[in-house]
């Protein structure tokens, strides 16, 4: 459950510290990409078992575990509602933004 | 015996060159006169004379995207269309050259419909300037198997890394037997050895391939991809010299000049069209006329200071067009144009679009041209877009 970085991105000096085409090493995240959420996913650590099943169905890989039990990356999660729709428990809720 | 020679049409002479050139993966759709190249290919695959998979893909925007995939990884990828394929595929073609895939790509040029027309010209090629890929065009069967072989050396080369269009004119060429010369695989080997790149995805060393970028950093992607075709102008001339010293055959890099040295009037010819031409300038020459020709081999990139070397001692320039940008004028002669806006007494020059779906070009015609060149006057109000060979009457 390793989720890429998010890394300072330092712009290039010169033409030739760019890469050839727009190529980057794996696993680098250089800004974040959320900004479009409207509702947040939200985890009620009494109900979750940690099965792990959202983690396996987020399509953007934003959640993991922290202290053992499942937490979110609100940096990334775009707020699709998909882990809330599959949780058996009704651990998870979308909850309105507050904007 | 260091060379087979071979009976064979343009097309096989295509597939030939491919197979010398050890591609992992053909992705490709036919269509005419493109689907000689294709059948010839999965032949060598299924006859085991070519180790590489062959895609039979559902359309040529899909066979454009798995070369992509193929590129991406690092192998060498090998497909071909023609004119409605070329367009089908548009997409692809920039996305392949934004990402640098170095994918050999033969195109046979048809015409674009409507009227539907599965007959040459070149309004196919000529449309797709702008998508980053280096454009060569052949006058015949041998220089379509040498280019074949070349254009891996071109795209490949680190400071290209491009990918690359063969042009080869429907029919006139893609059909037409010629006897070939056939390079022999191991000294092929030697000039082309196996691709390898950075830029791929790769297990042992993951990579983020083909990402976004923010407004902050596009223009640089682009400065960056144009400073790549612009390279590719040294490693041309390069790749004609070496393929020369190693097989025997040199094509001149960007241009042939054809009988410039002393001529007054210079003809600008791309592809098959060079061939009548020749005879031509041969024929005009016997008779004591100054007349030269200009075989533009590559339109991508463009080679203007060679255009402009050539232009300095010449009075006017003729420029056949096999295809027109409607509402203005052929599209090689607007490069010539630009080129020689870019020098001082700049020669007179003349547009003749002609050979569209499938007519064709004559020597009467290409001597007529001449003739109409040599008596153009700087001062002549002559118009400068001139159709040829015309069925039927037109309003002056």
């Amino acid at each position: 459950m390793e989720k890429p970085k998010l890394v300072e991105y330092k712009r290039p000096k010169h033409i030739n510290d760019y890469p050839t085409g727009p190529t980057t090493e794996g696993g680098k995240l250089v800004e974040k990409n959320a900004g479009w959420r409207t509702y947040k996913p939200v985890v009620d650590k009494e109900k979750c078992v940690n099965c792990l099943r959202c983690y396996l169905v987020c399509p953007d890989g934003v959640i993991f575990k922290s202290e053992g039990k499942v937490d979110i990356d609100y940096d990334f999660c775009k707020g699709c509602g998909i882990c809330e729709y599959e949780c058996k428990l009704d651990a998870i809720k979308m909850i309105k933004e507050d904007k | 015996m260091s060379n087979n020679k071979c009976f064979v049409s343009g097309d096989e002479a295509v597939a030939l060159g491919a197979r010398l050139a050890r591609p992992n993966v053909i992705s490709a759709y036919p269509i005419t006169p493109q689907t000689i190249v294709v059948e010839r290919l999965s032949e060598f695959v299924e006859d085991g004379s070519l180790e590489a998979e062959f895609m039979h893909v559902e359309s040529e925007h899909s066979a454009m995207s798995a070369a992509m995939g193929v590129s991406s990884v690092g192998a060498r990828a090998f497909t071909a269309t023609s004119s409605q394929g070329l367009l089908h595929m548009s997409e692809g073609l920039h996305y392949a050259s934004g990402a640098r895939f170095p994918i050999v790509m033969m195109n046979a040029n048809r015409a674009l419909a409507v009227p539907w027309s599965i007959y040459g010209d070149q309004s196919d090629s000529m449309s797709q300037l702008n998508s980053g890929w280096i454009q060569v065009y052949v006058e015949d069967a041998q220089e379509a198997l040498d280019m074949t072989i070349q254009a891996y050396k071109i795209a490949e080369d680190e400071n290209v890394l491009t990918p690359f269009m063969v042009n080869l004119d429907g029919f006139i060429l893609t059909h037409t037997y010629e006897l070939l010369n056939v390079p022999n695989q191991e000294k092929v080997d030697e000039f082309l050895p196996k691709y390898e790149t950075e830029n791929k995805m790769d297990l042992e060393n993951p990579k983020s391939l083909c990402f976004s970028s923010t407004p902050l950093d596009n223009l640089e992607f682009k400065y960056q991809q144009h400073m790549a075709m612009i390279n590719s102008k040294e490693v041309i001339e390069k790749v004609d010299k070496d393929y020369g010293d190693k097989f025997g055959r040199y094509y001149g890099g960007l241009i042939e000049e054809y009988k410039c040295d002393d001529a007054s009037v210079l003809l600008v010819t791309v592809g098959s069209v060079t061939g009548t031409a020749r005879v031509v300038v041969d024929n005009m020459r016997s008779e004591g006329i100054k007349v030269g020709l200009v075989k533009l081999r590559y339109m991508r990139p463009f080679p203007e200071e060679k255009i402009i070397e050539l232009s300095k001692n010449v009075d006017k320039i003729g420029v056949i067009d096999k295809n027109i940008s409607h509402g203005y004028e052929g599209t090689v002669f607007t490069h010539i144009n630009s080129a020689l806006s870019k020098m001082n007494n700049s020669p007179k020059t003349i547009n003749f679009i002609g050979g569209m779906g499938g007519r064709d070009i004559s020597k009467e015609d290409i001597k007529d041209i001449f003739k109409s060149l040599l008596k153009t006057t700087n001062e002549d109000k002559e118009k400068t877009v001139q159709f040829i060979g015309m069925g039927c009457e037109i309003d002056e």
